[in-house]
């Protein structure tokens, strides 16, 4: 006797909790006449959640100490690591060979642990003493924006999402992620290794569903900083920078395609949402015994 | 302890059913309100607000502050509805009547040594002379919950006449502090205690207690002043305080309220919100609401 298949519902990720789509809605994203699973279609309602989650989760995470983050980041790829075959078999199942598969894990475990190593050290390059004329002591820190929404590539589903998010949160920044609308299974197996890892729930809020509906309020939400936007869409690009006009925010728009390329691996990904702060630091005298710090 | 005051047994209160609260609870929470209601509702809320300030470390400025922030929640956004009152102890009450002079926002004291009551009544009564003599519109008094646990009915009672005959002409709100009553059938109680002796509002909580406003224990406050109604004709007041930061809570209270009491009870001269937080949400949702926008408190005034 045949079985009834019992297709996995893969749920979404806010605040280090799993809840289903408040809407209650899902898809079945197939590859070929192979239904991947059923997937939460997160309505602007998760999304809302999804910021009061991040936003909450923003002043612990961003004042946590950068060696701490790092260790953090380090830990995620470890746990990856240590459940590469379910990666590799679900990157499989979604229409990769097993070479492609293979390599697109590795690639991914190697760029944590490659922002991992940057984040107690974008700091050093990003700052700055400056030299002025008065008797200050002027200097620039590099900060996090805040809240990031972020669409990640389509074209793939693990490492692009790896790519966009880790330089996001290695500064300190929290994150709602779009995953990738037609793989997604490896975004949601990936909130599992988060869930599992060390990251501070709410650190990394990952939604599933549709681009089209999302797009306007993850663009327009007044308590999100920055946007993420990967891919080369033109109507989309020029409605998330007019829907962002309203709160100054931050948008990025950046092409992913060459997901192997090793422009992927820069501390400017992290600088992309930075925002600087420079301090006048009143000082005694400057004179000839010397600057007074 | 049989206790018998003017014909009334307090003892024999009616026992809450608890079970039968919590469902009644759990329909109105798997509800929402949409559109055209749930704008109504927010501005309804709004207008319900005691914007509320009792910290030790309150300053004359800090109530300036928060006097200031009442008459002008949020003036890029016109035609906003104004807070009820705003909420301060004694020695902050001419403070606040001064700023708020001219504005149609009344002036709330705690009295009555809040929040643990633990004091003579004469200290009560001094206490609450100088927030009347200062001006204030409402006295918000504690009752004695040590008496009441002991089963001194009558000495509650008698407290809250007391107050109430203090009070002259301004409004007695009877704050219960239910997170120390332990029981819905003590809350009942502590209600009908309240509303014999001439309370005008009851209270859930002082704020300095968890829990704090919840909604069974107002819905148990508000069937008991249904039946206070039916029996005498007398419309009490119900003023839940405490933990209440968001407007979707607020709107259940609301719904809680329009099915337990009816519409009279829809407004601010008998039901009230004792929350600070809770008007920057209401702002927040209401301008969501306007625009489609989801709003930030980076664009708030906080108090």
């Amino acid at each position: 006797m045949s079985r009834l298949e019992i297709l996995k519902t893969y749920k979404i990720y806010i605040g280090g909790k799993f809840p289903r789509t408040e809407s209650g809605r899902f898809y079945t994203p197939k590859n070929g006449d192979k239904a991947l699973g059923n997937i939460c279609l997160s309505s602007r309602k998760d999304f809302r959640n999804a910021v009061v989650a991040a936003r909450s989760a923003f002043g612990k995470w961003s004042g946590a100490t950068a060696y701490n983050r790092s260790q953090v980041l380090y830990r995620i790829a470890e746990m990856l690591e240590g459940r590469r075959a379910q990666f590799v078999e679900e990157i499989i199942l979604q229409g990769s060979k097993k070479a492609e598969a293979e390599k697109e894990v590795n690639t991914s475990i190697d760029r944590i642990i490659y922002y991992a190593g940057w984040c107690d050290k974008y700091s050093q390059i990003f700052s700055a003493v400056n030299p002025v004329a008065t008797s200050h002591f002027n200097f620039t820190a590099p900060e996090p924006t805040g809240v990031v929404s972020v669409f990640a590539p389509e074209e793939n589903s693990l490492i692009g999402l790896v790519s966009s998010v880790m330089p996001i949160i290695a500064s300190g920044n929290t994150c709602v992620v779009l995953a990738c609308e037609n793989m997604p299974l490896c975004a949601v197996t990936f909130a599992e290794v988060l869930n599992s890892s060390d990251v501070p729930g709410g650190v990394i809020n990952l939604l599933t569903g549709k681009r089209s509906e999302l797009l306007e309020h993850m663009a327009s939400h007044m308590d999100v900083n920055a946007f993420l936007y990967t891919g080369t869409d033109k109507k989309e690009m020029e409605a998330i920078q007019k829907l962002g006009v309203a709160n100054l925010k931050r948008i990025q728009l950046k092409d992913f395609s060459k997901i192997y390329s090793s422009e992927h691996e820069t501390p400017y990904y992290i600088e992309d949402f930075l925002e600087m702060k420079t301090t006048w630091h009143p000082i005694e005298k400057i004179g000839a015994t010397g600057s007074g710090y | 302890m049989n206790k018998i005051k003017q014909g009334f047994d307090f003892s024999s209160s009616p026992k809450v059913d608890q079970v039968g609260i919590n469902d009644r609870i759990a329909r109105i929470t798997a509800r929402s309100i949409k559109k055209e209601s749930k704008m109504q509702g927010l501005r309804m809320a709004l207008n319900m607000i005691d914007l509320t300030t009792l910290e030790g470390a309150d300053t004359d400025k800090k109530v300036m502050q928060l006097c200031n922030k009442a008459q002008h929640l949020h003036d890029s956004y016109p035609n906003l509805p104004s807070v009820a009152a705003v909420c301060v102890y004694p020695n902050f009450v001419k403070t606040a009547k001064e700023c708020l002079k001219g504005s149609g926002i009344n002036v709330a004291s705690v009295a009555t040594a809040f929040p643990s009551g633990h004091s003579s009544l004469k200290i009560k009564l001094l206490d609450t002379n100088i927030a009347v003599d200062a001006g204030a519109e409402e006295i918000d008094m504690v009752i004695s919950r040590g008496k009441f646990h002991e089963g001194d009915y009558n000495f509650v009672y008698d407290e809250i006449a007391a107050i109430k005959e203090a009070c002259g002409s301004s409004r007695l709100k009877v704050i219960l502090e239910t997170g120390e009553l332990g029981t819905f059938d003590k809350v009942r109680r502590a209600s009908d205690i309240a509303m014999e002796a001439g309370a005008d509002f009851i209270k859930t909580s002082t704020g300095k207690i968890s829990p704090a406003a919840t909604l069974p224990v107002t819905l148990v406050m508000l069937e008991a002043i249904k039946d206070y109604y039916y029996k005498t004709g007398v419309q009490v007041g119900m003023k839940p305080a405490g933990g209440i930061s968001n407007s979707k809570l607020a709107l259940q209270y609301l719904m809680l309220v329009k099915e337990t009491l009816g519409k009279d009870w829809l407004t601010n001269e008998w039901f009230r919100f004792g929350a600070s937080s809770l008007a920057n949400d209401l702002l927040m949702q209401i301008i969501k609401q306007d625009t489609g926008i989801y709003q930030s408190k980076d664009y708030f005034s906080k108090d």
